[in-house]
């Protein structure tokens, strides 16, 4: 089955429905007697919200209804994660109303709701309902957050601290620090990041009287997350009565993974008025309410002997929750982060602290690689900082600090284990693909035009398959992280499988029927595969963390372990033979040492109509279901080398060339895998020359709250990428698989800027933010030919 | 409420709508066309791309009022029952698609761009593009598939 | 968006009446910038007279030694016209540049230069052609056209029929789009046409303007290194997150320097 099987570069089944069309996202769907909502938004970061009149609205043309907070009595949006302050204590978890109750905290908090016939007649009727707000000072920024004296978003979280976090020892890293030969200290900004999937978030709720179920239609990575979340700790539902569907979604990149208040205030109100009601966000409202990502503020400090050698680093991170604790927040800057500062080093000893801060700001969550790209960039910065202060080449000095290959499992002074991985292979591999070595002359010849020419390497490592569920909950989770599958064979031997996971880009039809299709020797066309349906899929945690097939796909080998079994079983009453002796290859059980053979679909139909079969021993059916819980992270890693060409006239920096070289262990697709990579290295690059939420400081408006003023990467502002794998195993799930969803936007923001800067160095230029922007460039060279 | 008449797909349609219909409500909540999609409210991200009297325009930027009398190709329309339209099929064959939500805007930009370019280089491409955001894939597949279906349309004309 | 009522107009003298009649009523040519405005419910007109079916401001013609282009006429099929790419290629590159092939195929020349948005990139062509505006009353300047931020010369029932653009020696366009919205941040238009020599800027301005100083250099001497010492001052220029205006003053020159090597 190599044709369709693992490592078969298989074209996708989901594409055809989406090529012609008829793709199903929520907004696709219509329900019959289906109303609208709009959501009244505050235009203030930071205000107590009185009166709110709703007598005209309710009067407008068609408006079926308005409801505020004082209407909506729910529970608050739930948080999935306790941070513990340094003491032990733990984090601040303040209310998160679905609707405003007497404050707003964000522009874009939603106040009201208008429920109407029609879209337009909701969005009309909602400027007519007066809310008398008396505006507060905005604190939109950390430093004007944490001030003394500052306005306080919550009367109950002193300073606007949520948790003031550390890990490692930090006398034992200063005592090193102070006796190093040479220390390296660096500031580091990493910029806020809109989500913006080119689906806006939409959700329809319905509900039958006759039946007493509630049903959800919403964009989401995680419907059987956000079933539990919102019928648990919102709404009061049990699981029974409330069914999720996330069909198809277009892109999520982590900001579909939360609940969010529009998914609650719905499926509340169609009970309320007893019609279903559609949402659709409009790209402005997602710049308001989508979770965003990022924001930190770093300083760090790394130690090195006389040789280069890494000998201990010390971080200190302020990072911006924004105006409330969305559902996964506190684990991103924490975890996700600081567990991963170790890198692909050996650097013996590591602290680092975090302190987690609320501002007027839109809430900050998981974006995709969601904490690793942060720490991969501090880590990569820092390190090529330190290559060029001491004028040894930064791939040289990543040698001498690389886990060697025969390390493994390493245990990082950091809470990790990595089970496996080859860090010199991948940059080598980088290394070559970018002609590293022949790097002088472009530089010389882009010099003869005038232009300043960069490279900059990024030897990043991840943790994903988030997450063995034991580790997970000390840590402060309160779910589990497991996966579910289900293999259904029918009795002709076609084959539907369930998954918990959920794809919104990642081809999970085709890669999971490639692992199916691989072991049971099932042709690809004969295999479906359905996710996103609480009521057809059991359970799952949804796709996020480069989770899906290291822990779904792992389950998914467990189901199908299952169902090979009790086909050897069946086999062996067919053939009249003991099972210990029936094997299973190509397709068909086999009696070891004899020609005798039973097909796959034979046993599958002998399940179905068990007319000879071993009833007194074995239930007929053949429709397995397993669960897995993930032994350990899996651990991703790779070089990603960038090369940027300056213009010194106008500071515009462009991308010549982007090689990554990438360890994610087993590869079921590689077409699957490089688009995979493609992607998360354009976000990379966005974050590294173009994209930034900047926040008045004094208001709180989300300046870049438009496309015409947040900057997408375009096709124009791309070079094609070179990409490569090199495969060393995952040692502890099926597979051997490790995940490859995020290494692009986790390694590329550091290459890239380590690229500006390398360029940037020959008119002596050490350092600079991201984005580098034509602005930010020039003035960074104006500057230093003006001194 | 005015009443539109207008070619879709080869096939007329009538129907009223307010004066501030866009032509992509008609499309979606009108005619029931959603392959064409939303993608945002500044008339940039092209993930609602169609074909108006041969020419690809954003129908979130055009009044329904303002396509009457036009000839109409949404996504829906390409191909040819099961067979594919060739920039289609290259869009398939060169994973040009994750999610899929831009898709029909860029598979109808490109099809554009290959009627007035048979033969466009990578260059040509990414700046023809710049109307049509993709958030999945860095361009990388697109280009290529934009490149192979223009190539396949040019061969089988 | 808000309603409206919705008139396609017969010929130019019915929308005048109309515009002339009802001053919250405005006219939609292409739509590329009335659209998009009208979605975020910034503006409210009472009516929309829509010029699409005037087949009288359509076209390109060459007349003596200038280009005459209707009102009506899209940025594509400025950009493609053989007219315009032997007499003005700079013309038919600004053009081709305008917006994305899906707003060229759309918008026009008379709505772009009627709007005048800061940072559209036509009005920087008919300063620097010194371009004459025709329309439904009389022929306006383009010295005299573009007025201030979003206001032109144009009545309250005047409207814009045609452009006729001189044919120029030499001409280019440069343009340092803002990253974002792909709108001029800066646009420098040169121009030697008959000896004289004129350079329009947009993007940088609340209006389109010229930038005299270097007009002169390069009238002495057609070359880039003529506006070496030259700097535009930075007071009054707009500025954003994407650039100061102390950087729109510096791209100003840099654009110039290259308008003028291009246009050779």
């Amino acid at each position: 089955m190599a044709d369709t099987g693992i490592g078969a570069a298989v074209r996708r089944k989901e594409d055809f429905r989406f090529l012609t069309g008829k793709g199903n996202y929520v907004d696709d769907i219509n329900r019959p007697n289906q109303a609208y909502a709009y959501i009244l938004r505050s235009p203030h970061a930071h205000a107590m919200v009185g009166k709110i009149d709703t007598s005209k609205a309710k009067a407008a043309p068609g408006v079926i209804a308005v409801f505020t907070g004082e209407d909506i009595k729910v529970g608050g949006l739930p948080c999935g994660w306790v941070v513990k302050f340094k003491d032990g204590s733990p984090q601040h978890e303040p209310p998160h109303p679905v609707l405003a109750q007497g404050k707003v905290r964000h522009v874009g908090d939603p106040v009201a709701v208008v429920i109407a016939d029609m879209k337009a007649q909701a969005k009309d009727a909602a400027e007519l309902i007066e809310v008398d707000y008396q505006p507060l000072p905005a604190i939109p920024t950390m430093e004007a957050a944490t001030k003394s004296g500052a306005p306080l978003l919550f009367e109950n979280v002193p300073n606007n601290i949520c948790y003031d976090w550390a890990i490692g020892d930090e006398a034992a890293v200063d005592a090193i620090i102070a006796k190093a030969a040479h220390v390296t200290k660096i500031e580091i900004v990493n910029n806020r990041l809109v989500a913006n999937a080119m689906e806006p978030r939409a959700a329809i709720a319905e509900y039958d009287f006759g039946t007493g179920e509630h049903l959800l239609y919403t964009t989401s990575q995680n419907p059987h997350a956000i079933r539990l979340l919102m019928g648990a700790f919102v709404l009061q539902l049990p699981e029974h009565k409330l069914r999720v569907i996330a069909p198809d979604v277009g892109g999520g990149f982590g900001s579909k993974i939360f609940l969010y208040a529009e998914e609650c205030i719905l499926t509340w109100a169609s009970a309320q008025v007893k019609r279903p009601i559609k949402w659709t966000a409009e790209r402005g409202e997602s710049f308001a309410s989508d979770a965003q990502g990022r924001d930190h503020v770093t300083h760090a400090e790394l130690a090195l002997d006389k040789d280069g050698k890494f000998l201990a680093l010390k971080v200190s991170t302020q990072a911006n929750l924004g105006a409330y604790l969305s559902t996964f927040a506190p684990a991103v800057p924490t975890y996700l982060y600081a567990t991963l500062l170790a890198g692909t080093y050996t650097t013996p000893a590591i602290y680092a602290e975090v302190k987690a801060i609320f501002t007027n700001t839109v809430p900050v969550d998981a974006y995709r690689g969601a904490g690793r790209p942060e720490a991969c960039y501090v880590v990569e910065r820092i390190v090529s900082k330190a290559a060029q202060e001491l004028t040894i080449d930064p791939a040289e000095l990543r040698r001498r600090n690389f886990i060697a290959k025969d390390a493994y499992p390493y245990q990082t002074p950091v809470a990790l284990a990595y089970d496996s991985g080859d860090y010199f292979a991948t940059l080598d591999m980088a290394l070559k693909a970018a002609d590293y070595a022949g790097f002088g002359l472009r530089r010389e010849e882009a010099a003869k035009h005038g232009k300043l020419r960069g490279i900059g390497l990024a030897s990043y490592i991840e943790a994903c398959g988030v997450a063995p569920s034991a580790v997970a909950g000390a840590l402060g989770a309160r779910a589990g992280l497991y996966e579910m599958a289900e293999v259904r064979v029918h009795p002709t031997g076609s084959i539907t499988m369930f998954t918990g996971t959920h794809s919104h880009g990642q081809s999970h039809e085709t890669t999971f029927a490639q692992v199916i299709s691989d072991r049971l020797g099932v042709p690809i066309e004969n295999i479906d595969v359905v996710h996103g349906d609480t009521a057809k899929s059991a359970f799952g945690m949804g796709t996020y963390g480069s989770r899906s097939l290291p822990v779904g796909g792992s389950a998914l080998v467990k189901a199908l372990d299952k169902v090979v079994d009790k086909g050897k079983k069946i086999a062996a009453h067919l053939m009249e033979a003991s099972e210990a002796d029936i094997e299973f290859k190509n397709g068909a059980y086999t009696v070891a040492g004899t020609d005798k053979n039973v097909p796959f679909g034979a046993v599958a139909f002998a399940a179905y109509v068990p007319h000879n079969y071993p009833l007194e021993t074995l239930e007929p059916g053949l429709d397995e279901t397993a669960y897995y819980d993930p032994k350990n992270f899996t651990f991703p890693s790779g070089t990603h080398i960038a090369e940027v060409e300056i213009d010194r006239d106008t500071g515009e920096v462009k991308l010549v060339n982007l090689v990554a070289a990438d360890d994610f262990g087993t590869i079921v697709n590689p077409m699957v895998v490089e688009g995979q990579v493609h992607g998360g290295l354009a976000q990379g690059v966005g974050q590294a020359l173009l994209e930034n939420a900047v926040y008045d400081a004094e208001s709180g408006q989300l300046i870049t709250g438009s496309l015409m003023d947040y900057c997408m990467p375009r096709a124009d502002n791309l070079p094609s990428f070179t990409v490569g794998t090199h495969v060393t195993k995952c040692t502890h799930n099926p597979l051997g698989v490790k995940g490859c969803g995020e290494a692009g936007a986790i390694g590329a923001p550091a290459a890239v800027m380590n690229a500006v800067v390398d360029a940037l160095n020959a008119v002596g230029v050490n350092d600079l933010t991201m984005p580098a922007t034509p602005e930010k460039v020039w003035r960074a060279i104006h500057r230093r030919l003006a001194a | 409420m005015p009443s539109v008449t207008l070619t879709v797909n080869g096939k007329q349609a009538t129907v009223e709508v307010e004066n501030r219909t866009l032509l992509v409500q008609l499309l979606r909540e009108h005619l029931g066309l959603t392959g064409t999609h939303v993608g945002c409210d500044t008339s940039q991200c092209g993930a609602c791309v169609v074909h108006v009297d041969g020419a690809s325009v954003k129908s979130c930027t055009l009044l329904a009022v303002q396509a009457a009398g036009t000839n109409v190709l949404t996504i829906e329309g390409l191909a040819k029952g099961d067979e594919l339209h060739p920039m289609q099929a290259a869009f398939r064959e060169n994973h040009g698609l994750q999610c899929g939500f831009c898709t029909p805007g860029m598979v109808m930009s490109a099809v554009d761009l290959a009627h007035r370019n048979a033969h466009p280089t990578e260059h040509e491409i990414r700046e023809w593009l710049e109307g049509n955001i993709c958030r999945c894939t860095g361009y990388h597949n697109i280009v290529k598939a934009i490149k192979a279906g223009a190539e396949a349309m040019a061969g089988s004309r | 968006m808000y309603d409206f009522k919705y008139q396609k107009a017969a010929s130019v003298a019915d929308a005048a009446k109309v515009i002339g009649a009802d001053g919250e009523a405005k006219l939609v040519a292409g739509g590329m910038t009335l659209i998009p405005t009208l979605k975020q419910r910034l503006a409210k007109p009472s009516a929309l007279i829509d010029l699409g079916g005037i087949a009288e401001l359509k076209g390109i013609r060459r007349e003596g030694n200038a280009i005459v282009i209707g009102a009506m006429t899209k940025h594509v099929d400025v950009a493609n016209s053989p007219e315009v790419k032997s007499a003005i290629p700079a013309l038919a590159e600004l053009a081709s540049h305008i917006g994305d092939p899906a707003v060229r195929n759309r918008g026009t020349i008379g709505g772009s230069i009627a709007n005048n948005d800061p940072a559209a990139d036509y009005p920087s062509a008919v300063v620097a052609l010194n371009a004459t505006v025709i329309t439904n009353k009389r022929k306006i300047a383009a010295d005299d056209f573009f007025k201030a931020l979003f206001e032109t010369a144009l009545g309250s029932d005047e409207i814009v029929t045609a452009v006729s653009f001189p044919i120029p020696e030499k001409a280019a366009y440069m343009k340092f789009p803002n990253p974002a919205s792909r709108y001029a941040i800066v646009g420098t238009f040169v121009a030697k046409t008959g000896g004289n020599v004129r350079v329009g800027v947009t993007g940088a301005g609340p209006c389109v303007f010229r930038w005299k100083e270097a007009e002169a250099a390069l009238g002495k001497s057609w070359n880039g290194d003529a506006l070496k010492n030259l700097s535009v001052k930075a007071d009054g220029l707009n500025s954003d997150i994407h650039a100061s205006s102390e950087y729109r003053a510096h791209l100003i020159g840099v654009m110039a320097r290259r308008a003028v090597a291009k246009a050779g």
